[in-house]
């Protein structure tokens, strides 16, 4: 059981800059992401695209902002449960909460702050009809183990950086590697595209474009499939079809926890961004309000606000006076300490 | 510069007469939101994630679509030939009188 006192569900830049600011009241963070690794959609959908509404930040790579955040808030030891999805949530007779992860990690803690964004990111699924019944029996959307594919026969089907780079590593692994994309032209990084083009001169991966996968066929197992190459279709033989049309979020299993929920976002105090659930709180993309902007600057604010309730919520009657890390200097978990050079003061005779 | 005029027909089937500012830098997929209208948007306007993917039902003038949004079109589902990322057509004084319908979630 991982024990925390602020159990983050999403480790995008408002999750994690609450790490900074619950540090500064001495409160440790727990951060549970699927995806594997933290950024949330700045690493997943943009990192190298700049952001220009940061305070202080003429310019950032949404890549490099996640870098920032985690290098502000390393010296608070923040744990990561990552690539694993929050799936249930047990409120404890104390009032503090059990969340269980779709991998059965359970995290306790007294506070909960949902910072997930637009929600999980899960692949998306090619409408093939009977796609379901080949799940984990041959079809693959996220490849966790290549090992799986060694000497095997691979489809992959996608146009983007994934479906190249999975292409290209498994070619040394898999027996047969074919390629299937919807259009001529990959968007994809410049390099990943020569190297498949070099792959496919060398015979190690079979490229079919304009192409779509439109069937598949296997009785108790996928045997084969059907791809349809200008309105003609060809049944190829392959033991694996692993579709690669990137990751949507979806709100998933939060939308079952009993939170009060507006147009798929939770619906929050502003005073201190509370759930209905006391003790839970929603920050970031996933919270409304009157007047509520999807703004990372905003989540900031919610986040630093919500750690001062949730210092009240752990301390009850302690008091507390919000102090600035110019002149209180940080001190971090790990016995570093941060602060301002003192002022040298000499008499000038 | 002035309003425009467009129609938006909703996964419902209702029609929704908008009007669009033309001098606000804003796309189709921001006036849907601005209309409250079921867009998601999810990638923010960077042709990333077909949320804003809509149909066009007028014969309006459209600017080509650029290889982001020819390469995120490829990718997605439920597109059709009059296919278009609202979050990748701009408002103009071109574009009064569009039609356009939004297409399915997924």
């Amino acid at each position: 059981m991982i024990k925390t006192d602020i159990l983050i569900i999403g480790a995008g830049p408002t999750g994690l800059f609450t790490v900074f600011e619950a540090g500064l009241l001495k409160l440790k963070c727990h951060l549970i992401d699927a995806l594997a690794q933290p950024g949330g959609q700045c690493s997943e959908i943009y990192p190298k695209k700049p952001i220009y509404d940061i305070p202080g930040f003429p310019e950032i790579l949404a890549g490099d902002l996640t870098k920032n955040l985690l290098e502000q808030g390393k010296q608070f030891e923040p744990g990561f449960t990552l690539g694993e999805r929050a799936e249930t949530i047990d409120k404890l007779e104390d009032g503090s909460f059990i969340v269980t992860t779709n991998k059965g990690t359970k995290h306790h803690a007294p506070i909960v702050a949902i910072a997930g964004g637009l929600g999980s990111f899960e692949p998306r699924k090619p409408m093939i009809d009977n796609i379901d019944t080949y799940e984990d029996n041959g079809v693959a959307y996220i490849i966790k183990d290549p090992e799986v594919y060694r000497n095997k026969r691979v489809v992959i089907a996608g146009g983007g950086d994934s479906a190249l780079d999975w292409s290209i590593f498994l070619a040394d692994i898999a027996s047969e590697v074919t390629l299937i994309h919807r259009r001529n032209e990959f968007r994809g990084a410049l390099d990943s595209v020569e190297k498949v083009r070099e792959l496919k001169l060398l015979n190690k991966v079979n490229l079919i474009t304009p192409a779509e996968v439109t069937a598949l066929h296997g009785k108790d197992k996928l045997e084969a499939i059907t791809v349809t190459i200008d309105g003609q279709e060809q049944v190829l033989e392959t033991d694996h079809f692993i579709p690669l049309f990137g990751l949507s979020p979806k709100l998933g299993p939060i939308a079952n926890w009993g939170l009060d929920i507006e147009k798929n976002a939770i619906k929050v105090d502003t005073l201190d961004y509370q759930t209905n659930i006391p003790g839970v709180f929603a920050i970031g993309d996933v919270n409304t309000y009157q007047g509520k902007l999807k703004l990372i600057l905003c989540g900031f604010h919610e986040a630093t606000l919500m750690c001062q309730s949730a210092y009240k919520i752990i301390n009850p009657g302690k008091r507390y006076v919000l102090k600035y890390t110019t002149v209180s200097g940080i001190d971090g978990f790990d016995g570093s300490r941060k602060e301002a050079p003192k002022a040298v003061v000499q008499s000038i005779n | 510069m002035s309003d425009i005029n467009l129609k938006i027909k909703d996964r419902e089937g209702v029609i929704h007469q908008v009007v669009a500012p033309t001098d606000m830098a804003m796309n189709i997929m921001e006036i849907c939101k601005a209309y409250e209208l079921p867009v998601e948007g999810t990638c923010g306007g960077m042709a990333m994630c077909a949320s804003c993917q809509c149909y066009i039902l007028s014969k309006t003038d459209l600017p080509e679509k650029n290889e982001d949004e020819e390469a995120m079109l490829s990718e997605a589902f439920f597109v059709q030939d009059n296919s278009r990322l609202g979050c990748q057509i701009a408002i103009t004084e071109q574009l009064e009188g569009l039609e356009i319908e939004l297409a399915p979630e997924y």
